[in-house]
């Protein structure tokens, strides 16, 4: 027994070693299971304060882009708004609640972020307290940008597209084919669309937008443009369609978050058909 | 290691950290060159100090990093590692007659030659370890070795330059 005990103290630093990094890599596994609860990243309290204090002294070198992305956007927004408009010699009936007020929208800004890894985050300055929860998606004027993984009272973590683990429901515009939009780890201005089936005819230079199908972001946010076309190389039955996004992820300063408000109302319903819908 | 050193030490390890988080986190030269400066802390910690110890300081300062990062367990995973490796490497390169005279394995104690052959298989087998827990599952080992050769290129080269403008000379170099 004591020759055991000996031998044990004698290989301690071993034994430690093998516990340390089993703890590295448990924490590694559960915090990229999609439902990991994730006590530790940089949504808590102190380390979102140190990284928007970052982000204050950064962020104000690019605030002239900003402003003008902002002004360019507003300009965008009051023409369309002018559709709107109830013309004096005109009819107008309301439309049906549950048609007009599905989605919801925020704004945000980015005081954290990474693009060269390959699960890369943001963190955004508003958490539970400001109304956002987990599963809002992320936009900005340029296209798609990511989904929010997690929330504290002040911050919030989010999947970047830029995270093999994100999936993203979209379609060619001009065909209307869905697939589903997931980043390779490789090229940050580029990801691939799946699941597009062979017959369909997607050419280079088609334009690539959310379907609006799995209810986390509206129809027709932009994501990017189709810059390769080729036949996928292990299933035949599919093509293999690089997308160049549109979004430029090493300037993403402002977003926009969408919220469904009837995500549980679909969510539920897909659980009670026993549909397992893609996040 | 007395008092002044271990102060010293504490000094050095925050002043890395806060440089490796404010200024260095975005920063990946060509996509390809990460800087992990932060490691100089943990390679030039004394040599007589024990693995335990050594284990626990790479752990926390790991994780500290990962908080930051928003990479959790990755740089933990790659910093234990390097910590339990490197006595076995200090062994391995030890000049002939040992460490006797120096304690430290700095760049002005050793020389430029043996802190290249000390410092850049330990940021490769890091980088190794931390790129390959990153890319886990999504392929491209090729992707991997690059960023791990060049990023350990890097990282020594910010090592040798930060030793040269901040460190005690002790031998004229």
């Amino acid at each position: 027994m004591l020759r055991i005990l000996q031998f044990l103290y004698r290989i301690r630093a071993f034994i430690l070693f093998v516990f340390l990094e089993v703890a590295a890599v448990w924490m590694i596994v559960s915090n990229n299971s999609p439902q990991g609860a994730a006590f530790f990243n940089s949504s808590n309290a102190l380390v979102g304060s140190v990284l928007k204090k970052q982000a204050d002294v950064v962020q104000f070198f690019s605030l002239a882009d900003a402003n003008e992305a902002l002004t360019a956007e507003n300009a965008e927004i009051l023409q369309k708004l002018q559709l709107f408009q109830v013309k004096p010699d005109s009819i107008t009936f309301t439309l049906d609640s549950a048609l007009t007020a599905t989605y919801q929208f925020k704004g945000a800004r980015v005081i954290g972020s990474s693009l060269r890894y390959s699960q890369n985050y943001l963190t955004l300055n508003k958490g539970s307290k400001h109304g956002i929860k987990p599963g809002m998606g992320i936009f900005n004027p340029e296209g798609v940008v990511g989904r929010v993984k997690s929330v504290s009272e002040n911050y919030a973590v989010a999947f970047s597209l830029l995270n093999t683990g994100l999936m993203v429901s979209s379609k060619i515009k001009s065909s209307d084919v869905f697939g589903s939009v997931q980043w390779d780890g490789k090229n940050s201005s580029e990801a691939r669309l799946l699941f597009v089936p062979r017959h369909v005819k997607a050419q280079e230079g088609d334009t690539v937008i959310t379907s609006g199908f799995n209810a986390v972001f509206p129809e027709g946010i932009l994501i990017g443009v189709i810059s390769k076309v080729a036949p996928d190389a292990k299933d035949p039955n599919y093509l293999d369609l690089t997308v160049k996004l549109n979004t430029d992820f090493s300037k993403v300063n402002y977003v926009y978050l969408v919220e469904n408000t009837q995500f549980t109302e679909l969510d539920s319903l897909y659980r009670q058909s026993e549909i397992s819908n893609e996040y | 290691m007395n008092i002044r050193n271990l102060i010293s030490h504490l000094l050095l390890i925050i002043f890395l950290g806060v440089v490796q988080i404010f200024l260095l986190k975005n920063l990946a030269l060509f996509g390809v060159a990460f800087a992990f400066l932060y490691l100089l802390g943990i390679l030039v910690l004394p040599i007589s100090l024990r693995t335990v110890p050594l284990l626990f300081i790479a752990f926390s300062l790991g994780f500290l990093l990962d908080v930051f990062y928003e990479t959790i367990g990755m740089h933990t995973a790659a910093a234990t590692f390097l910590a339990f490796v490197r006595p076995l490497w200090l062994k391995a390169i030890s000049p002939t007659g040992g460490y006797v005279d120096s304690e430290e394995p700095t760049l002005s104690e050793m020389g430029l030659g043996w802190f290249l052959s000390y410092s850049l298989p330990m940021v490769f087998i890091y980088s190794l370890v931390f790129f390959t827990a990153d890319q886990w599952g999504t392929g491209g080992f090729f992707g991997v070795l690059n960023k791990s050769l060049f990023s350990s290129i890097f990282t020594c080269l910010l090592a040798i330059l930060v030793q040269l403008l901040f460190f005690k000379r002790r031998r004229g170099i």
